[in-house]
């Protein structure tokens, strides 16, 4: 494993101003400022440190239930004619999705930090249950900030939010969707700031989330190379993940970084296509900026205020991206695209049929990609695909759509 | 000598603390806002904060989110905000402005350029909330250069041993966030504020402006008298709101509503 970046690797970022390229930093006001610098020192000791690896070792394994699966979809691949395709499973986690992997990570370091309660934003509702679960699992109070608009279309995940003893606060400000839930979270955070930790769910955010989130993720690209070595000896051509704030893909990519004979795609929600104007594809249809912390691209008007996102998943429905997905796409290490939510839909269903596996609508994104490129490619390449979550979260909104009524 | 050190300085000989009452520019249109500020001094505003309007606003409470979301309705572009302040500035010369807001709006104009036009337009200091020290070389060497006082916050969270290091590069004031929360929540009490001060006091000769939780005149009273000044943002925000109609639009006599509301918080710091 490539764990050892070497000089001119682009794995050594952020620098010491948390700044990929331009991109990162420490946007906050100055209330939270000592907590972000906490939080920093704390993340960087913990790292280092053998115990703390073991301990978050040990439930990883233990309880998300690491290693997942590198899954060669067969059928798919006969399917689509082209490439060979493998999935990440990490739909497998306890949980149902990649979030797990980060609030493990977190919660030990909130632990560490002798911090009492946790705050979290939510989406499509996957990270807020991947952070309930862990508050049930160590016994901390947990508040969760959705949006409004996405408490109702993910009424499955705010039930389970509640089950699991988190207190979810709908936010109705804005377009009631992550963006809002971000912001209340940062008001909450600012307003708690002696025993508060807040449990950031991507590679977004101030200085030292972007970075801290990625290495806690960073677990399934380590797998996935580990994994694609054993069953085809050699390294894929192709690592496809779909990206909101961009925290499975830049898990899976970190470790290809230095691989350069591997493409890394990245795919955004497109909407209802990025020349309506309604999508969340930040770096195809916007410009750097500053928000929640960070400098990164952003959807934007011409007066630097902030354009509401739209997709039909949830979980993609921010207009911002982490920094580091910024600059990779600036020096074009990382090729950035999108799928319409027309297009994930069918890609939902492919999957589920040909499968066996029903998708979360975030990484039927990534399929959709997948389904364009697998035949433009020769039947002895390879291409892996982070299936970063399970779609049973989201049938009532796939019915909805598909006209069915349940 | 600066408009705000100037304001200071007169405020020093009169031996008594600044109010400072904060409107958010065309909340909920451009006329009723240029008027209230216009009608801010004779009120007995001895300098005027402006808030510009910003859909993300994090660390502002229901009142201030509210108020930036009536003035994006109306239209606000940051030149409108540069606009009203070279309107006022046409009949008053004296009175300092401050604007308050968040960097992206700032970032989009084009730093520079923002800076070369505030100063232009007669703004006299800025507070970026979301621009800590540590990423204040965006924005600082453009405001040094046109002249601009960069107003540094400080909070109850910043400890003695970063106070100097966030007040590197501040001038006018310093703003000090008396509570660990958002605008228009909680209130600092006057012992907390009067164990406060003399740490800030330590360490800079700038004046102090105390701001979020300052709603009362007898608060407002407090503040200036242990500190330098008195922020008054949503508690006049909270009246301007309750005297719009139901499509929060403005009726006659809000203005009047507002500005009696500065009357009495100035009477109150005036002793």
């Amino acid at each position: 494993m490539n764990s050892v970046p070497g000089i001119n690797s682009l794995r050594t970022g952020p620098n010491d101003r948390g700044r990929f390229g331009d991109y990162g930093g420490r946007f906050v006001a100055e209330t939270l400022m000592p907590l972000i610098l906490e939080v920093e020192r704390a993340y960087y000791e913990a790292k280092d440190d053998p115990a703390f690896q073991a301990d978050l070792q040990h439930h990883l394994t233990h309880y998300v239930g690491r290693p997942s699966p590198l899954w060669f979809a067969e059928r798919l691949t006969q399917h689509l004619g082209g490439a060979k395709i493998y999935f990440k499973r990490d739909e497998l986690n306890h949980t149902g999705s990649h979030k797990a992997n980060n609030c493990m990570g977190q919660i030990l370091l909130a632990r560490r930090m002798g911090k009492t309660r946790i705050i979290a934003e939510t989406g499509a509702g996957q990270h807020g249950v991947a952070t309930a679960t862990m508050c049930a699992l160590f016994g901390l109070p947990c508040t969760v900030y959705m949006g409004a608009t996405d408490v109702e279309r993910q009424a499955p995940n705010v039930f389970r939010m509640k089950l699991l003893g988190a207190e979810v606060k709908p936010v109705t400000s804005g377009a009631g969707t992550l963006k809002d839930a971000m912001n209340e979270a940062m008001r909450d955070w600012v307003a708690n700031v002696q025993d508060t930790y807040y449990l950031i769910g991507t590679v977004a955010g101030p200085h030292p989330y972007p970075a801290m989130v990625r290495d806690f993720q960073s677990v399934i690209g380590e797998e996935a190379k580990q994994q694609i070595m054993q069953a085809e000896g050699r390294l894929p051509d192709a690592a496809v993940a779909c990206i909101g704030g961009g925290s499975n893909a830049m898990g899976l990519f970190h470790p290809f970084l230095d691989d350069s004979s591997v493409r890394l795609i990245g795919v955004e929600a497109g909407g209802h296509g990025i020349d309506t104007g309604q999508h969340a594809a930040s770096l195809t249809g916007g410009r750097p900026g500053v928000l929640h912390g960070n400098r990164t691209y952003l959807l934007q008007d011409d007066d630097g205020q902030i354009i509401e996102a739209h997709s039909i998943s949830a979980g993609l429905d921010y207009p911002g991206i982490g920094p580091e997905h910024s600059w990779l796409h600036d020096i074009k290490r990382v090729e950035y695209v999108s799928a319409t939510d027309r297009e994930a839909l069918e890609a939902f269903q492919l999957c589920t049929r040909t499968e066996g596996i029903i998708p979360a609508l975030e990484p039927a994104h990534a399929l959709a990609h997948v389904i364009k490129l697998a035949p433009t490619l020769a039947a002895d390449q390879i291409i892996v695909m982070n299936l970063c979550g399970r779609g049973d979260k989201d049938i009532f909104a796939v019915a909805q759509h598909l006209g069915v009524k349940l | 000598m600066s408009r705000i050190a100037a304001k200071f300085a007169a405020l020093k000989a009169e031996r008594r603390g600044a109010l400072i009452p904060f409107i958010e520019a065309w909340d909920p249109d451009k006329d009723t806002s240029m008027a209230l500020l216009r009608g801010m001094p004779g009120a007995g505003a001895d300098l005027i904060e402006i808030g510009m309007p910003f859909t993300d606003p994090m660390a502002d409470g229901p009142i201030i989110q509210a108020a930036g979301k009536r003035a994006l309705a109306a239209g606000i572009k940051v030149r409108d905000v540069l606009a009203m302040v070279q309107a006022f500035r046409q009949d008053d010369q004296t009175t300092p402005i401050v604007l308050m807001g968040y960097l992206n709006p700032i970032l989009s104009y084009g730093p520079e350029r923002f800076c070369v036009d505030a100063a232009a337009a007669g703004v006299d200091g800025l507070i970026i909330v979301d621009l800590p020290t540590e990423e204040a070389d965006l924005l600082l060497p453009f405001s040094d250069a046109n002249a601009l006082d960069f107003i540094r916050l400080v909070a109850p969270t910043t400890d003695d041993a970063r106070l100097p290091h966030v007040l590197t590069g501040s001038s006018g004031f310093v703003y000090y966030v008396s509570i660990t929360g958002i605008t228009g929540t909680r209130t600092a009490t006057a012992q907390q504020l009067e164990q406060a001060i003399p740490r800030i006091r330590k360490v800079s000769d700038l004046p102090i402006a105390v701001g979020f939780g300052v709603r009362t005149p007898e608060q407002a009273a407090n503040a200036a008298r242990i500190a330098d000044g008195a922020v008054v943002a949503s508690a006049l925000i909270d009246t301007l709101a309750a005297n719009l109609d139901g499509d929060g639009k403005a009726l006659p006599g809000t203005v009047d509503k507002v500005l009696d509301q500065v009357r009495t918080l100035a009477a109150a710091v005036r002793g």
